[in-house]
């Protein structure tokens, strides 16, 4: 679901750059318009982060409704080693601004460089989460905060994969110079990573901070 | 009155593809995926019909002799599923939207011209899923009506609840799809030079829609996974017994729920606008102030979703608020309505079928409009909660209000859509049928509701049952009335009166090119209309330069 409008950005015939004129596309009558995949994907966004907005919302009515909201034996989260998971994520947003920064001004190796570094330091990220799944005292369907639990850092976890695997096709297409429309797709990524970080810093605070 | 339209060339080869064959193709043509919205949606609202039918019939007695009471539940589910998600939401939006919006905006076709056709093709399949889980063996349909509360979604036969599921999250996604492309074509597809101040009516009318869709539908989609997960993974978020809380579950689906009802009749409010200052040739009233009462509409509309849950458990601050801001929902409506009634003053109504079904709108909203804020209020609300009541108030807002403006719509836009004209006797028939038959239909449930019909149930106390024959009867004349439709369209697209380009001599863009339009809309540059509703102005109130060159404003008073 996640690269749906990403994916429609390369391909729809426009020309190279920012200039597309009427009437560009030979023979054919048709009559090119400007891309406009990127405002596409930013209303995607707002839609995808209300998605994110009504299980918090969820997660905030049942656990003030709730008399026993940890499952037994369980009181609370360790919290040190995600809040360092959390940093990795974190200044990854920085890799990725640096990277953007590099390719506007035209330094493609080290543009290359940070964008991988980006894409590195999501994927220990993941798998710091799958560390800490497999350390927990607590299975999916024990009780509704182990519910919620694996619910959202499950569904934050495909975001942040959707985000690599994003990011990885950006890095191929940035080997092959002829592809058009490649800025937009990187500036649709760079948003996408900036979105996931947001939705942890949030998830972060409801599970680990707020007992 | 006389209209002079400037010298069209002679009818040149269209660039247009000719074979039917390309309304059941991917097709990325706006105008090929509006009419494929528009088609699918009315056989999907046949088989609601008949769902209709089949409940009305069961009714007809106080016992439940016609229809086991399971699958009474499963007719009344699909009855309201297929009816909200496949005919009145794909129709309002999907077909006139497509059609129309880049019309005009100027523009050649959408913004996301492959996203559209896949939010398309998300609705035939999942229709079909949707339905086809009725004749499961052993299964059936889901049972627990088209809100799906837990505990019931949980306890009914989950098969069929599972796939109603995946059916309503196919069908969000393609809402999804399409209000992302039509804010983005809206905001940036705009021909140069023309305002945002100076679109017809119906462009707001779906700006604010595609807002609530884009803001709200992903909420739904979101709660019925957590649903999907309560059912096969056996997860507790809205199981009491599991220490869930159902109640989260009313408010997650009434968030998206409450907007839907504005995202199914905000686009009429659009294609009414549209649709009376031709017919009565006169400019829109009040243009500026049917945009912010679109504005206020979608804002308030965000606000109220707890007003479905007065009976709900809620607290005494929530139903406060939530009744004083459904209340102020009436005051940009009530804008709106005269806005339309000062449109009609004075003017030069040609009551043809259009405008006989857009005026007809107008009665049959505004009574369930009375009866919405009626229900607004926490002690009326209580009384008359999950009876016939609602069902009534409901049914003039979604029937009375935007299944008559689709028809309208038909109506006016079918000379665009075909180059001929539809039957008007026909269409007459079809009208006073449609009109009798409803309100025979559903007036009375108000009375059968205030009396503690409950809602949902396939038996009642044998005192109402006079009173359902009654609804029930204006139901078959509604059946009866799709059958002049149904004629109606197929004929005249072969043998109907050849309409020429623009028979009403409307002033909107979509007018000014052929009927049927070529490929790309125009076959020059896309006309400036910067006074789409410029009907009988004096002719040098209008700036005629910035009207590339028509002369379209003539009043008759020359």
């Amino acid at each position: 679901m996640t690269s749906t409008s990403v994916g429609a950005s390369p391909g729809e015939g426009r020309g190279p750059g920012n200039t597309p004129g009427p009437g560009e596309a030979p023979g054919s009558g048709h009559h090119a318009h400007p891309d406009h995949s990127l405002t596409g994907f930013v209303l995607f966004l707002a839609s995808e982060s209300l998605v994110f907005l009504a299980f918090f919302a969820g997660y905030a009515v049942l656990k003030t409704g709730s008399l026993s909201w940890y499952p037994a034996g369980v009181e609370g989260l360790e919290w040190r080693e995600p809040l360092r998971y959390t940093a990795v994520l974190l200044s990854s947003s920085g890799t990725i601004a640096l990277a953007e920064h590099f390719l506007e001004r035209g330094r493609l190796g080290l543009f290359r460089g940070f964008w991988l570094l980006t894409m590195a330091m999501g994927a220990l990220f993941l798998a710091g989460q799958v560390l800490e799944w497999r350390g927990l005292a607590f299975g999916f369907t024990d009780g509704v905060f182990a519910n919620l639990f694996y619910l959202l850092t499950g569904f934050h976890g495909l975001h942040v994969a959707a985000g690599i695997v994003l990011m990885g096709v950006m890095l191929v297409r940035s080997l092959t110079p002829s592809s058009g429309g490649g800025h937009r797709g990187l500036q649709a990524a760079g948003l996408f990573w900036h979105f996931v970080d947001v939705i942890w810093v949030v998830l972060f605070l409801l599970l680990y901070v707020w007992r | 009155m006389t209209l002079t339209l400037p010298p069209q060339a002679a009818p040149a080869p269209t660039l247009q593809p000719t074979g039917w064959l390309r309304y059941f193709s991917f097709s990325v043509d706006h105008k090929v995926i509006g009419l494929q919205y528009l088609v699918c949606g009315f056989l999907f609202y046949l088989v609601g019909g008949a769902l209709a039918g089949a409940i009305r019939t069961e009714l007809l007695t106080p016992i439940s002799d016609f229809l086991p009471r399971e699958t009474y539940n499963e007719m009344l589910t699909l009855h309201g599923t297929v009816m909200i998600f496949l005919w009145i939401v794909p129709v309002v939006n999907g077909a006139f939207g497509n059609y129309l919006i880049p019309f005009y905006v100027g523009a050649r076709d959408m913004a996301f011209p492959r996203l559209n056709a896949v939010a398309f093709w998300l609705i035939p399949p999942a229709g079909l899923l949707l339905i086809g889980s009725y004749f499961i063996a052993g299964a059936g349909a889901s049972q627990s009506g088209w809100t799906a509360y837990p505990p019931l979604s949980l306890t009914t036969p989950a098969t069929g609840q599972v796939i109603w599921i995946l059916s309503v999250l196919l069908l969000g996604g393609s809402s999804i799809f399409g209000g992302i492309n039509f804010i983005a074509t809206v905001l940036k597809m705009r021909r140069p030079g023309l305002g945002m101040m100076q679109l017809p009516m119906y462009c707001w009318a779906m700006l604010g829609t595609s807002i609530l869709v884009v803001l709200s539908t992903p909420v739904l989609a979101g709660t019925l996974v957590l649903l999907s997960f309560d059912i096969i993974a056996h997860t507790g978020f809205f199981n009491p017994a599991l220490g869930g809380n159902a109640v989260v579950y009313q408010h997650l689906f009434w968030f998206y729920s409450h907007p839907a009802v504005y995202i199914m009749v905000l686009p009429a409010f659009g294609l009414v606008s549209e649709i009376l200052p031709v017919h009565a040739r006169k400019p829109l009233f009040g243009y500026t102030t049917m945009v912010y009462s679109i504005l206020a509409i979608v804002f308030l509309g965000l606000i109220v979703w707890a007003h479905h849950m007065f009976t709900s458990g809620t607290p005494p601050w929530m139903r406060l608020f939530f009744t004083i801001a459904t209340s102020f929902i009436a005051v940009p409506t009530g804008i709106k309505f005269f806005n339309w009634l000062a449109t009609l003053w004075g003017g030069k109504l040609n009551l043809n079928s259009a405008m006989l079904f857009s005026c007809a709108f107008i009665v049959n909203f505004v009574f369930g409009g009375i009866t919405g804020v009626a229900l607004a209020q926490v002690p009326f609300d209580i009384h008359v909660h999950d009876t016939y009541f609602v069902v009534g108030h409901f049914h003039y807002i979604v029937y009375g209000g935007t299944v008559f403006v689709i028809f309208s719509s038909v109506y006016h836009w079918y000379p665009k859509f075909t180059g001929r004209l539809l039957n008007e006797p026909l269409g007459q028939a079809h009208f006073w049928l449609t009109f009798v038959g409803f309100n025979l239909c559903f007036a009375p449930q108000h009375w059968l509701g205030l009396n503690g019909m409950p809602r949902r149930v396939a038996e009642y106390d044998p005192q109402f049952t006079w009173m359902n024959q009654l609804s029930s009867a204006g139901a078959l004349l509604m059946a009866i009335s799709t059958l002049p439709f149904l004629v109606n369209v197929v004929v005249s697209a072969f043998q109907g009166k050849v309409a020429g380009d623009n028979p009403w001599n409307a002033l909107t863009p979509e007018w000014l090119t052929s009927s049927p339009p070529p490929v790309e809309n125009w076959k020059g540059e896309a006309p400036l209309v910067t006074h789409p509703y410029g009907y009988g102005s004096a002719p040098d109130a209008i700036d005629l330069k910035a009207t590339s060159g028509r002369d379209l404003w003539s009043s008759g008073r020359r």
